[in-house]
C-alpha cells in the first residue's frame, strides 16, 4: 500500500481551528484517528456523506477534530443517536469513535442492540482498559490484576472481550489490533468502511498517562513492548490449550460475513407494511 | 399523499391515538421509543402507521436510547417523536438536556402516571410537571404543553412540532393515563387545511457556519442538518456560536446559556396559550391544568349558581410559565384555588406568580383518580 504522507492527511481532513487536540504525548488514539483517515482516503469516499458520532471521552473528541459532520453525544449512547441519524437518511456512512468504558460499560446494551439489529455503522474502538478522562479509573476490559484509580489492588473482576462479544451479538465484520499494527489496522478500517451492517475495528491504544503510569508502563514503548507480550495472532491462538491463553488478548481478524444491514431491512419492511395493508401489489 | 386514517372529518379514538395521527400530520417520520403503560397505544399507531408513510419507527432497547435516535433523526433532516411515561421520561432527562443544549427539534410525550417508581402504571397523574420543566441538570428551558381532551392532545401534538421546529428546542407533551385512554370525538382536518412550520435551514455556506450563533438576531439559529456538506459539529459540551467546545470559558458558557433561555423566554407571547372561563367579573379564581381543568369548569358552573363569582384559568402552556398574567390576576382575586392530581406542583408556580397579592390555596388529590367537581366545590365554599 503507498502511504501518503501524514501531512498531507492532515491538511486534507483535520479541522485546523480545533488544534491542538487534547491528546497527551504517546496516546493512541491519534494513531487510530490516523488510520481511519487513511482508510477514508484511500477508498476515495466523499467526506460530505460520513458523518462522525461518539459519546464521552478521550476517544470520542475525535469528531471534533475532523472536517466532517459530527455529533459528540451523551456518555454511552453514540450508537443509539447513530441509529436515528442512519434510518433517516441512509446516504450517510456513519464512523462511531468510541471508548471501550464508552462502549462497553454505560454504553453496553446499546453496543450489543446495535449489533443485533445491524445497524450500518463502522465503530473505531479504543481500548486503553482504563477511563482516560476521567483519570485511570478500572475499565470493564481491564484483564484482572490491572490496576486503576478504583481497583487501587488490582481489578477483581473478569474482563469483556469486547470482539468476541460483538462476534456472538451478529457483527458482519470485527477485528482486533493494537495501534501499532498500522498497515493491519489500516486494511481492517478499509474493509470496515465498505461492509454494509455492523463492523468493529478495536485497537489496543496506550494510555501512558492514565493507565501505564499505574501499571509500571509509564510510556508508549512500554506499553508497546507489554502488548507484544500479552497480543496472540489468531492463527497461533488457534492451535494454543486454553491455559496458556489465559490472560493474553487474541488479535486478527474474527468475522466477515455479508449478513443484510438494518437499513436494508427497514426497506423490505416498508414494503412488506404495504403490501400487506394492500396499498401496493 | 395517502394517509393510513381517515381526514377531513371526525373519529371516534383514544388520546393516545390522536397523538400519533396528529404527530404523523405534523409530518414526524421518525418515531423511536420502548413500551410502557399508558403511553404504549401511541408507539403502536405509529408501528402502525410509519411504514406506510415511509417514515420509521423502531422499538429501541430502552428510553435513553428512544430519545437518542430521535435527537441524531433530527439532525439528520427528519421531525422526529418519542413518549413515555414517568419511569421512561426520568430516563430520557440526560438527553433532554443535550436537546437543549445543541438546539435540537423533537417531541417528547410524558403520559403522566401515578409515581414514583413504578407506582400506578394504569392511573392517571400529574406528578411530572416539576420533572418536565426542571428534570435535566443545569440551567435550561424548554416548552411544555398540556391537553384536557382528546381533540387538545392532537392539536397540541401538532402546536408542539411547530414550537420545536420554530425555536429549535425540546417540546414535552405533557398528558395523563385519563387522556391517553379516554375515547372523544376528534376532528382530524384534511393536511391543507394544517399550519404547519418547518425549522429555518442556512440560507448559505456562510450561515451554516454558525450554527450555534444569533445571525437573524432572533435568537434562534438555522440548522445545518447533516449531509449537506456543512461539516457541522454537534456537542453537548458548551461551545461558541460555531459549534467548537469552550468549556471554561465563563463568558462563552453565559452568552450561550442566556441567549437559549431567552430565544423562549422572549417569545412567551407566542408560546404560551390558555383559556380563561367566567374569569371578568371573577373573586374567586381556580388555576389549574390538563384533564383536571375538565372538573374546574364545572365547579365554576355550580358556583356560579350558588351565587360565587368564580372563574377559572386553564394552562395550555405549562412552561415558559407567565409569572406577570398570574400576578395580575391575583390582583383582580381574592382567592386563587390550585387543584392538580399532585401533592403540589403547578401550585409552586402559581404562589411565586401571585407574589403575595392574594392568597393561594393547593387543592391536592393523588392515587388516580381525578377531581370530581364537587370536591373542587366543597373546597371553595368551605
Ligand atoms: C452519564 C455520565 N457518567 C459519567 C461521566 C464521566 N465520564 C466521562 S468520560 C468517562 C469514561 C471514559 O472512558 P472511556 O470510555 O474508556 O474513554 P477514554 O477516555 O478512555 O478514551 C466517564 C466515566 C459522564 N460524562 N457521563
Ligand atoms: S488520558 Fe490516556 S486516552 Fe486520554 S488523551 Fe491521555 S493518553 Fe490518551
Amino acid at each position: 500500500m503507498y502511504l501518503k504522507p501524514a501531512y498531507e492527511i492532515r491538511e486534507k481532513y483535520l479541522r485546523k481551528d480545533m488544534l491542538p487536540t487534547i491528546f497527551c504525548p504517546g496516546c493512541g488514539i491519534g494513531s487510530a484517528l490516523q488510520y481511519t483517515l487513511r482508510a477514508i482516503d484511500d477508498l476515495g469516499l466523499n467526506q460530505d456523506e460520513i458523518v462522525w458520532v461518539s459519546g464521552i471521552g478521550c476517544s470520542s473528541r475525535v469528531p471534533g477534530f475532523v472536517n466532517f459532520d459530527g455529533l459528540h453525544t451523551t456518555h454511552g449512547r453514540a450508537l443509539a443517536f447513530a441509529t436515528g441519524i442512519k434510518l433517516t437518511n441512509p446516504d450517510l456512512k456513519i464512523i462511531a469513535f468510541m471508548g471501550d468504558g464508552d462502549a462497553a460499560a454505560i454504553g453496553g446494551n446499546h453496543f450489543i442492540h446495535a449489533i443485533r439489529r445491524n445497524l450500518d455503522v463502522t465503530v473505531i474502538l479504543i481500548n486503553n482498559f482504563t477511563y482516560g478522562m476521567t483519570g485511570g479509573q478500572v475499565a470493564p476490559t481491564a484483564l484482572k490484576g490491572l490496576k486503576g484509580t478504583t481497583a487501587p489492588y488490582g481489578q477483581f473482576e473478569n474482563p469483556f472481550d469486547i470482539a468476541d462479544l460483538a462476534v456472538s451479538a451478529g457483527a458482519n465484520y470485527v477485528a482486533r489490533w493494537s495501534v501499532f499494527n498500522y498497515l493491519q489496522g489500516i486494511n481492517s478500517i478499509k474493509k470496515a468502511l465498505q461492509k454494509e451492517g455492523f463492523s468493529l475495528v478495536e485497537f489496543l491504544s496506550p494510555c501512558p498517562i492514565s493507565f501505564g503510569r499505574r501499571n509500571r508502563m509509564k510510556t508508549s514503548p512500554e506499553l508497546l513492548r507489554w502488548y507484544q507480550k500479552i497480543t496472540v495472532p489468531l492463527a497461533k491462538a488457534k492451535k494454543m490449550p486454553p491455559e496458556e491463553l489465559e490472560g493474553k488478548i487474541v488479535i486478527g481478524e474474527f468475522a466477515d460475513r455479508d449478513r443484510p444491514g438494518l437499513v436494508r431491512e427497514y426497506e423490505a419492511y416498508k414494503k412488506r407494511a404495504k403490501k400487506m395493508m394492500g396499498w401496493e401489489e | 399523499m395517502r394517509y393510513p386514517f381517515p381526514v377531513g372529518k371526525s373519529d371516534f379514538i383514544q388520546g393516545d391515538e390522536a397523538i400519533a395521527r396528529a404527530a404523523i400530520l405534523a409530518g414526524c417520520r421518525f418515531y423511536a421509543g420502548y413500551p410502557i403503560t399508558p403511553a404504549s397505544e401511541i408507539f403502536e399507531a405509529m408501528a402502525l402507521y410509519m411504514p406506510l408513510v415511509d417514515g420509521v419507527s423502531i422499538q429501541m432497547e430502552d428510553e435513553i436510547a428512544s430519545i437518542a435516535a430521535i435527537i441524531g433523526a433530527s439532525w439528520a433532516g427528519a421531525k422526529a417523536m418519542t413518549a413515555t411515561s414517568g419511569p421512561g421520561f426520568s430516563l430520557m432527562q440526560e438527553n433532554i438536556g443535550y436537546a437543549i443544549m445543541t438546539e435540537t427539534p423533537i417531541v417528547i410525550v410524558d403520559v403522566q402516571r401515578g409515581g414514583p417508581s413504578t407506582g400506578q402504571p394504569t392511573l392517571a397523574a400529574q406528578g411530572d410537571i416539576m420533572q418536565a420543566i426542571w428534570g435535566t441538570h443545569g440551567d435550561h428551558s424548554l416548552i411544555v404543553l398540556s391537553p384536557s381532551t382528546v381533540q387538545e392532545a392532537f392539536d397540541f401534538t401538532i402546536r408542539a412540532f411547530n414550537l420545536a421546529e420554530k425555536y429549535r428546542t425540546p417540546v414535552v407533551l405533557l398528558t395523563d393515563a385519563e387522556i391517553a385512554h379516554m375515547r372523544e370525538r376528534v376532528h382530524i382536518p384534511n393536511p391543507d387545511e394544517i399550519e404547519i412550520v418547518n425549522r429555518k435551514l442556512p440560507a448559505n455556506e456562510e450561515e451554516a457556519k454558525y450554527p450555534f450563533g444569533d445571525i437573524h438576531g432572533d435568537g434562534v439559529p438555522p440548522m445545518p442538518v447533516f449531509g449537506k456538506g456543512y461539516r457541522t459539529y454537534v456537542t453537548g459540551l458548551t461551545h461558541d456560536e460555531r459549534g467548537r467546545p469552550k468549556t471554561v470559558d465563563a463568558e462563552v458558557h453565559e452568552r450561550l446559556i442566556k441567549r437559549i433561555i431567552d430565544k423562549l423566554e422572549c417569545n412567551k407571547a407566542d408560546i404560551i396559550t390558555y383559556d380563561a372561563y367566567e374569569l371578568e367579573d371573577a373573586e374567586i379564581a381556580i388555576v389549574t391544568t390538563g384533564i383536571v381543568s375538565r372538573s374546574a369548569v364545572r365547579a365554576v358552573k355550580i358556583l356560579r349558581e350558588r351565587g360565587v363569582k368564580a372563574g377559572l384559568l386553564k394552562l395550555n402552556t405549562i412552561w415558559p410559565f407567565d409569572f406577570d398574567m398570574i400576578e395580575e390576576l391575583a390582583e383582580r382575586v381574592k382567592k386563587i384555588y390550585v387543584p392538580e392530581m399532585n401533592l403540589g406542583q403547578l401550585y409552586h408556580l402559581v404562589k411565586e406568580g401571585a407574589n403575595g397579592k392574594a392568597e393561594v390555596e393547593l387543592i391536592s388529590k393523588i392515587g388516580g383518580e381525578v377531581h370530581t367537581p364537587m370536591e373542587i366545590v366543597e373546597r371553595v365554599v368551605g
